[in-house]
């Protein structure tokens, strides 16, 4: 446990210093948010009478966690690729404390660009309506799938054998959010896309948290979404044990 | 009495290896290493590119499964007591295994405590071994500012962070520059003193010498000898007589004559070395043996055996034999 602290401390600092990387995981979500807004948002009908920014926020915020999750793929491999992993293992530390420092300090680093990017969202307009359980509901929601797609990640990052191949991981969680809920109703999508767009993890835990955050009826979206999150993230941990013992035989 | 005695001489193995084997697919690289290394000493594992170095060192370390053999370090079986043996070790390599993007003090403090110090204890152990390594100055800036030198030496530092009773150090010199090396070299003389076992890989034969009380040298993934430095060097006579002949026939006739006696063969230059006492008579002998109608040697010359001469003599054994058959062909 005291090793798991110990990484996450280490991670953190690492963090702290690739100012390109926490540039992207900071800022890219909330230029992206703007220019949804700002270029798109007069365009789209979202059919909810609200604008478009209260439609878009929920997709904004998981697609940073994405974004967020996406270095953590990285630094995974990296570890992994340099010398460091060969020092850790001789230490006798184990690889879910070295892959649980990468996941915590991605947790840490999407909170900080979620309430950055929620900061943003209120200046333009955003306006929520949620009661405090809701309020509750939405951040324990998010944080379920920050931490799912943190591991999905730290997985990714563990199966394949660059740090170059493991940014590939930004390409995946850019792409879920788009045949999704997140940016357009699902309706206006051609129909051979809907199917995906409305059964694939991220549409529930958008819908999820824009009901919560506006206070209106969500159904049985977080149910939804919480199993997908949980099937993610038992994947995940099963996968990135597999692999770690796989990469270090 | 003498069986305990025995007992225990045994018992104060650091490292002991029987017929470690181990492919990469369809290449061998270690085609049965043993190797007994008594504790307090520094070892040094002694051989060319690609000769096993690697692979034996992390098996040892507990990082690679060896496919055969056995072997136990720190008391310990590395295969079955892989944790065991891991709590009383430490590595240190070629590529230095250090985070750029912190500080050499974060790295330290961070070592210590993975190796189970308080965070106390790990702040004072850093500030110790950046002084011990002279590194104090630099302690406050990130690695990645560093030095070649100055990273392999904070490497070192962070192997010691606990406290190994055997250190591996593979390679720990290669690519520095010559004050890099020796100011290195004075901090792995300091370990010998302080009773921890060093096993140094190395192809660097001055490194050996200077530093290593046994050495064993390893080549195509075997052990090919396996002595003191004094040792390898009394497995060549004192002396080596260079012959340099007139053609490439003359070298073929010659290097048939000589044998197992050529040290070294150089068909490219036309050179033997073939050990001798280095006595006149002597010297005087193998020309008249190989060169009965005195036009194959154009000339020669008599040198002492340096280490060298032993390593070349020990690898070209069986890197330089399958080149030279099929030139008599």
């Amino acid at each position: 446990m005291s090793d798991v602290l110990t990484m996450t401390a280490r991670s953190f600092r690492l963090t702290r210093r690739q100012l390109d990387s926490l540039f992207t995981a900071l800022a890219l979500p909330v230029l992206l948010m703007l220019l949804f807004v700002g270029l798109f948002g007069g365009a789209i009908r979202t059919g909810t009478g609200a604008g478009y920014v209260t439609y878009v926020l929920p997709g904004v915020l998981v697609l940073c966690a994405g974004f967020g999750a996406a270095i953590t793929a990285v630094s995974v491999s990296q570890d992994m690729t340099g010398g460091i992993i060969d020092r850790f293992r001789s230490m006798d530390v184990r690889g879910p404390a070295i892959l649980a420092g990468h996941v915590a300090a991605s947790i840490a680093r999407n909170i900080a660009s979620t309430i950055l990017v929620f900061g943003v969202a209120c200046l333009i307009g955003f306006r929520p309506h949620a009661s405090l359980p809701g309020w509750l509901a939405a951040a324990g929601l998010l944080l379920a799938f920050i931490l799912a797609v943190s591991w999905l990640a730290a997985a990714y990052g563990l199966a394949v054998k660059t740090p170059e191949a493991a940014n590939g991981f930004l390409f995946l969680v850019a792409f879920l959010p788009y045949a999704s809920s997140a940016f357009v109703p699902v309706d206006t999508m051609p129909g051979w896309i809907q199917g995906f767009a409305r059964n694939q993890p991220v549409t529930p835990v958008t819908q999820s948290l824009r009901g919560l955050l506006l206070g209106t009826p969500v159904g049985t979206a977080p149910w939804a979404a919480l199993a997908w999150l949980g099937g993610i993230l038992a994947v995940s941990l099963v996968f990135s044990g597999v692999l770690f013992s796989r990469r270090t035989a | 009495m003498n069986g305990i005695d025995r007992a225990d001489s045994s018992g104060a193995l650091a490292i002991e290896a029987i017929g470690l084997k181990k492919s990469f697919g369809a290449v061998r690289v270690l085609d049965g290493v043993d190797l007994a290394v008594p504790a307090g000493i520094v070892f040094a594992l002694l051989g060319p590119n690609g000769a096993g170095k690697t692979t034996t060192v992390r098996i040892l370390a507990t990082l690679t499964r060896a496919d055969a053999g056995r072997a136990r370090v720190a008391g310990h079986d590395v295969e079955h007591e892989r944790h065991r043996v891991r709590r009383g070790i430490s590595l240190a390599g070629q590529y230095a295994a250090v985070d750029g993007l912190q500080t050499g003090a974060e790295n330290l403090r961070m070592m210590g405590r993975l190796s189970g110090l308080s965070p106390l204890q790990a702040r004072r152990r850093a500030g110790d071994l950046l002084e011990q390594f002279g590194l104090a100055a630099a302690g406050n800036r990130r690695v990645g500012t560093y030095s070649g030198g100055m990273r392999r030496r904070l490497d070192l530092a962070a192997s010691l962070t606990g406290t190994p009773s055997v250190i591996f150090l593979d390679e720990p010199t290669t690519g520095l520059d010559l004050p890099s090396r020796q100011a290195l070299w004075r901090v792995i003389g300091d370990l010998a003193d302080k009773g921890v076992t060093v096993f140094l890989t190395t192809q660097y034969l001055e490194e050996a010498d200077l530093l290593a009380s046994r050495i064993a040298v390893i080549d195509g993934g075997r052990v090919v000898a396996d002595g003191s430095p004094g040792d390898l060097k009394k497995l060549i006579a004192g002396q080596r007589l260079d012959l340099v002949l007139a053609d490439g026939a003359a070298f073929d006739a010659v290097t048939r004559l000589a044998g197992d006696r050529a040290v070294t063969a150089d068909p490219a230059g036309l050179t033997i070395g073939v050990a001798t006492g280095g006595s006149a008579g002597e010297v005087r002998a193998l020309l008249d043996e190989f060169d009965p109608d005195r036009s194959a040697v154009r000339s020669f010359s008599v040198h002492s055996t340096t280490l060298d001469d032993v390593f070349l003599a020990l690898t070209s054994r069986t890197a330089g034999r399958p080149e030279t058959e099929p030139s008599r062909v």
